[in-house]
């Protein structure tokens, strides 16, 4: 276990250019703190923090100079390995099929947490393997208001799936990094480090521990899966439709949410035609548009598709929960609908259910 | 099919979504070419006598002379298509509607006997059957490309009905309501603008009129939370859908 200081982590982030990555890290943009391409480590986001409340996100400096002490923006890695709308191929009246070029420039992500390393793992698993990014994780020690991770059991620790691993330490200002791979201590190899002390690697791993019990949100304690598979029929999902704007920016935000649809284009010549893709929501009527018109067309069917999704049939899918913790969907809700409040709310109707029974 | 023909015609509005047609400068000579723009009169004082393949119809129908030239455009147009919150929902000037249009006409007008009007402001689809809506004040160029490219290559033009946040959150911006409290109408408002208002760190004001099932509700209750007080809730739903049904207050 060795230690980079905050001039290192900038060497790490040009050595990373200079082998040729697209770095993609924090930084402030718009009144948030942002996921995009850095052109040094002097854009991380270093003393900014956030406030999060259900549909509430605030940028505030603080006290320190912490550069990753900072709960989900409003995006996620998503983005950068399913874009949100992109070409997959074009064609012309008389010609042949032509894939869409695409950018093979390697991908390093730095600052990946816990919840959203799991999240990356998921989506691979959906989407099939791509090029893997470089990923450098930081372990959580300050949750935000809206984290649940150490609840679906992706944080605060960053799981495998890791290449390096940073532990950000204060006063001084320091990294604890770990290797996960041998591409991870390849990118370390040329950056400035020290060995750690006992005491600073002990530090490091207290305060990732003590961030369980500093989360904002927890999941109610039962077996997820089997609540929503059973709640088909809940009055809650009446509830919840009151509120529901049907707006799609949880699905949006989540940094599982997979689903795309395709459209063709075509030009004014009539020679030229492509098809794109780009993300949709299930929470759009045209979303489960068959013959005949949507199946899903009131407020509730559409929540209860969403919710069923993340938390129950994702594992016949796909094995696992669809839901990793990190609170996005909450946050990012216009009108901060909460969906450990939701789980809790079904929990508690199927409890006084089986109570009656 | 020969050159499919295109004519645009004016009901009452302001000129801005024909005026689109014209914006659409890198395309204008491939448009040129694949259509024949038979009335235009914004462009040209040549009229090409019907029937006519497409026909762009803006504005809304406010004059009994509008009542019945509307019935005469349907009969002459294959395809119809409204264009802006004029054509689709009434627009700006269905304000009158919350109003004494007597009263209002005497302040505009010198001689307002002379002026023929009706009390209400109506869309296209009030009136006759329309084939495509084309929404927002001014509609979106690259919609109305996406309406005639699709009519050429004889396929359903791409025109979803959901929110502008689905796009918002597809261009990678941040939501203004949730990091800054600004009131964004954006959850209620039809897609088609590329959420053009947040992404100049703006609230939506919905010019492109209710989207598919909106849940006005709730919005109210979170524009509530960010400030605005019942009149101002009124303002924000009364510009140019005001007498869209999901939007009348
Ligand atoms: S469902 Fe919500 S909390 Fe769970 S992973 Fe998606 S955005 Fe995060
Ligand atoms: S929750 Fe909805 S948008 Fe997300 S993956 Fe499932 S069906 Fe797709
Ligand atoms: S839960 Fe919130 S973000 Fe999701 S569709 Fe409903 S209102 Fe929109
Ligand atoms: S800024 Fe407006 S349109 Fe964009 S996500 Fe927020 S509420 Fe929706
Ligand atoms: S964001 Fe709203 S007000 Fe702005 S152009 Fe789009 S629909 Fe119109």
């Amino acid at each position: 276990m060795e230690i980079l200081d905050r001039d290192g982590l900038n060497h790490l982030v040009d050595s990373l250019l200079a082998t040729g990555h697209r770095v993609i890290g924090p930084t402030v943009r718009d009144s948030a703190i942002v996921l995009d391409e850095l052109s040094g480590g002097a854009q991380l986001p270093d003393g900014w923090g956030v406030e999060v409340a259900p549909g509430s996100y605030r940028l505030r400096r603080r006290e320190d100079m912490a550069v990753f002490a900072h709960s989900a923006g409003p995006q996620s890695w998503k983005q950068f390995v399913h874009p949100a709308r992109r070409k997959l191929w074009q064609t012309d009246r008389d010609g042949e099929y032509v894939p869409a070029e695409e950018d093979r420039t390697p991908l390093a992500f730095l600052g990946v947490r816990g919840c959203d390393l799991a999240a990356l793992g998921i989506l691979g698993q959906v989407l099939g393997d791509g090029p893997r990014p470089l990923v450098i994780a930081a372990n959580c020690t300050e949750p935000g208001g809206l984290c649940f991770c150490s609840s679906m059991g992706t944080g605060p620790a960053a799981g495998p799936g890791y290449d390096l691993v940073l532990t950000e330490l204060l006063d001084p200002h320091r990294f604890l990094v770990e290797v996960g791979t041998p591409r991870g201590a390849r990118a370390l190899l040329p950056v400035p480090r020290r060995s750690a002390r006992g005491p600073e690697v002990a530090s490091a791993r207290s305060q990732v521990a003590s961030a369980t019990g500093r989360m904002g949100r927890v999941m109610p304690e039962v077996d997820l899966r089997t609540l929503l598979r059973d709640s088909s029929a809940a009055q809650r999902w009446n509830d919840v439709a009151q509120r529901c704007l049907t707006c799609g920016n949880c699905t949006m935000v989540c940094p599982t949410c997979f689903c795309t649809s395709t459209e063709d284009v075509t030009d004014l010549t009539g020679q030229h035609a492509e098809r794109w893709q780009h993300w949709v929501s299930c929470f759009e009527i045209d979303f489960s548009h068959l013959h005949g018109g949507s199946v899903r067309t009131s407020a509730a069917s559409r929540y209860r598709q969403w919710l069923t999704h993340k938390l129950s049939s994702w594992y016949d899918q796909f094995g696992s929960s669809g839901c990793v913790g990190c609170g996005r969907c909450i946050g990012w809700c216009p009108v901060g609908i909460d969906i450990t409040e939701e789980a809790a709310a079904l929990a508690a109707e199927r409890s006084g259910s089986d109570a009656r029974a | 099919m020969g050159t499919p023909s295109l004519a645009v015609w004016k009901f009452t509005s302001c000129d801005g979504c024909q005026l689109t047609l014209l914006d659409c400068e890198d395309e204008l000579l491939a448009l040129a070419g694949a259509v024949r723009i038979a009335r235009f009169t914004e462009a040209s004082s040549t009229v090409i006598q019907g029937p006519y393949d497409v026909s762009l119809v803006e504005g809304s129908v406010t004059t009994p002379e509008e009542l019945t030239r509307i019935q005469r455009v349907r009969e002459q147009s294959k395809i119809l298509v409204t264009i802006g919150a004029c054509a689709t929902a009434g627009g700006i000037q269905a304000l009158r509607e919350f109003s004494d249009i007597a009263e209002y006409q005497s302040l505009v007008y010198a001689s307002p006997q002379h002026v023929e009007t009706l009390a209400t402001s109506t869309p296209i689809s009030a009136h006759v059957p329309v084939d495509y809506e084309l929404r927002g004040c001014p509609i979106d160029r690259r919609q109305l490309l996406e309406v005639l490219t699709a009519f050429l290559a004889g396929r359903k033009p791409n025109l979803p009905d959901t929110s502008v946040c689905t796009e918002c959150k597809r261009r990678g911006l941040t939501c203004v309501m949730v990091a800054d409290g600004i009131p964004c109408l954006g959850p209620v408002t039809h897609t088609g603008c590329g959420a053009l208002c947040p992404a100049h760190n703006r609230g939506c004001f919905g010019c492109f009129g209710p989207m598919n099932q909106p849940n006005i509700t709730a919005l109210v209750d979170q524009l509530r939370a960010c400030g605005l007080d019942e009149r101002a809730i009124d303002r924000a739903f009364r510009t140019f859908n005001a007498t869209a049904p999901e939007f009348r207050r």
